[in-house]
């Protein structure tokens, strides 16, 4: 892959975290660096390992293979291999290459010289993960509590768990991160049906700037984030969802085991109308 | 005017945070989990390690009386109108009354239900029902021993607790009585009831489910049995009030969906639990204690102890469970009282009727 011809000036060496200058190259069009390699091997590692575990299943149907994790009796205590221990494994190799990937991001960034605005964002999605396969089975005893591999077996997980507080819906956090979730896909339509209607002209006439974009928002709802603003936004949007998510599901166990609509006895009981 | 209102959505905002954190009840690790299917699946039941050893505590069952000394002599013929128990011994006729009001009546004591100046009076209501009750033990034991109860079984003091009218009985809900204005008319629902966990879930799902005697009548079942479906099926307000007792159900049995369930197939028996199948008797078997034994005693009871619509008194899952899927931790009572197992009605003597009227009582 060639270098386009204004890349070479960005290619600047220095900021990286860990490793020195030892892997501070590129392949190609990609930065290598420590947490490049790191990638590489958790990512390949973890790869192979599902495939191996894919093996050992009864089926190589892409919909029904599932790894599971172990039975709750192995409580936060390594499992047999074939018991949930692959499982294990494929899950520290997961977050050791998102956390890799992430501080792959961290380095670039320091080499530009630019915000950590992408690694941080990632990063929400990594928290996200880890809620759900280290910090919540952490907190209920039992490594059997993470989800499953598998693309049906991870859906069946979601719905049994959903299940255990009875009616998920009453859960506030996960209503939260919905409507967070509907906000930002909301969002995005917006912003990018705007971009495109102020590139995309009747014929003969010339694009249009950000005064035309703002005043389409002023006319319409009274107000325009504006251009900048709009990414804020949607950053905020974005990353509200994965967090609630996040905690949605980090306080179903821990932190509550009765049905969610339960929960909202606290409202009901205010004193105001008790 | 602006300050104003920062500082008052700020001081609401503040109180019902507080209201959140600190009325809702929240709990906290360690937790107590059972897997209930395979490994993966989330089916598990979840429960702190308090919660659990608190529920514990307040299930125990208490100690069986002393064993009666063995005696020939039959209560029916030492004592007078002895309907229901005559084929007992006499020491074990009494050994079961002294029981039988340390489970029901134990502040009462024996006039709760008796006359003492005559025993055999039948003039208390409270003694007409206990004799219903007692016949509704038996059958419970013995008809109801293979799809449900087991050879646990159940006494009085599953239901009773030590008081006369146990904490967990329901009425038939008739909703709020709005003839006109902002809610005139709820759909049977959204009144966040604890029939259904507070759920908007319809609030008067047992009286169709749980009430009618005819036990195979109002199937809770939803979804077709095929796949496509080839009748038109139910409507969504029929899934509703199936969600309605499942909540009722769970939280009577301090379970979650997935103790019977994989909810990936909710009414597919393969993928089910065996305690599915428990549970399907267990319907069944209170449609045939409210229709059978408690609905017939709607002329007896007195009508301070009867619903709004002057229905009598019922039975849930929560009546019995107390909040564990085996009342009383599984501890079996029964062993220890023989006769609450079988009929003992001695040979000759007429049938009790629950629903015929007090007789006189005696000058």
């Amino acid at each position: 892959m060639a270098m386009l011809s204004f890349e070479r000036k960005y290619r600047v060496r220095g900021g990286t975290l860990i490793g020195g200058d030892l892997f501070d190259f590129w392949v190609g069009p990609f930065f290598v660096g420590f947490f490049g390699v790191t990638t590489l091997f958790f990512s390949v590692l973890g790869t192979a390992l599902i495939i191996y575990g894919a093996a050992l299943g009864p089926t190589w149907n892409i919909w029904q293979i599932n790894i599971a994790p172990p039975d709750l009796k192995y409580g936060l205590a390594l499992a047999p291999l074939k018991e949930g221990g692959l499982w294990q494994i494929i899950t520290f190799c997961a977050v050791g290459s998102f956390v890799s990937w992430a501080l792959r991001e961290v380095e670039i960034c320091r080499k530009l010289g630019i915000g950590y605005h992408v690694p941080f964002a990632y990063a929400v999605a990594i928290f996200a993960y880890v809620s759900l396969v280290v910090i919540r089975p952490f907190l209920m005893g039992a490594w059997g509590h993470g989800f499953p591999y598998g693309i049906l077996s991870h859906l069946d997980w979601v719905s049994n768990t959903g299940y255990q507080y009875l009616h998920f819906h009453y859960n506030p956090a996960h209503m939260l991160a919905v409507s967070f979730f509907f906000t930002t896909t909301f969002a995005l339509s917006l912003h990018g049906s705007l971009i495109l209607s102020a590139t995309n002209p009747a014929k003969g006439e010339t694009v249009k700037t950000p005064e035309h974009e703002d005043t389409f928002f002023r006319d319409t709802i009274g107000y325009s984030i504006g251009t900048l603003g709009i990414h804020r936004l949607g950053l905020f949007l974005a990353l509200s969802a994965g967090f609630w998510s996040a905690v949605c599901i980090i306080i179903s166990g821990p932190f509550w085991t009765r049905g969610w609509p339960e929960w909202w006895g606290w409202w009901l009981n205010l004193p105001v109308w008790r | 005017m602006k300050i104003f209102f920062v500082v008052l959505g700020a001081s609401i905002a503040f109180f019902l945070t507080v209201a959140m954190f600190g009325t809702s009840g929240w709990t906290r690790p360690p937790l107590a989990t059972a897997q209930t299917g395979y490994r993966g699946t989330a089916m598990d039941q979840v429960h702190t390690k308090a919660g659990l050893a608190e529920v514990k505590e307040a299930n125990v069952a208490p100690a069986a009386a002393d064993p009666a000394e063995e005696d020939g002599e039959l209560a029916g013929k030492t004592y007078e109108n002895v309907q229901v128990l005559g084929n007992v011994t006499t020491n074990e006729f009494n050994r079961l009354m002294a029981s039988m009001t340390e489970w029901v009546a134990p502040e009462q004591g024996c006039t709760y239900c008796h006359n003492t100046e005559n025993m055999a009076d039948d003039s208390l209501y409270q003694k007409r029902v206990a004799r219903r009750m007692l016949q509704m033990t038996q059958h419970i034991n013995s008809d109801w021993k293979a799809n449900h109860v087991g050879s646990t079984g159940v006494t009085c003091y599953t239901c009773h607790r030590g008081q006369p009218v146990p904490a967990n009985i329901w009425f038939t809900n008739p909703g709020p009585n709005h003839s006109s204005g902002f809610v005139a008319r709820n759909n049977g629902q959204n009144m966040a009831s604890p029939s259904v966990g507070l759920a908007s879930l319809p609030y008067d799902t047992l009286t169709e489910y749980l009430a009618d005697k005819n036990i195979d009548n109002n199937a809770i079942r939803v979804n077709g049995t095929t796949a496509p479906p080839t009748t038109k099926g139910k409507p969504i307000q029929d899934a509703e009030k199936t969600y309605g007792l499942m909540i009722h159900m769970s939280e009577g049995l301090g379970v979650n969906c997935t103790f019977c369930h994989n909810t990936r197939a909710i009414s597919n028996w393969s993928q089910s639990t065996p305690q599915r199948t428990t549970a399907w008797h267990g319907i069944r078997m209170v449609r045939d204690i409210n229709g059978n034994y408690l609905e017939p005693l709607a002329s007896t009871f007195p009508p301070n102890r009867l619903g709004v619509l002057g229905d009598v008194p019922k039975v849930n899952c929560t009546t019995c469970h107390n909040g564990q899927n085996k009342p009383l931790n599984g501890v079996n009572m029964v062993d220890s009282y023989p006769e609450l197992t079988k009929s003992t009605v001695l040979a000759g003597t007429p049938p009790a009727d629950p629903t015929a009227p007090a007789p006189a009582p005696n000058p």
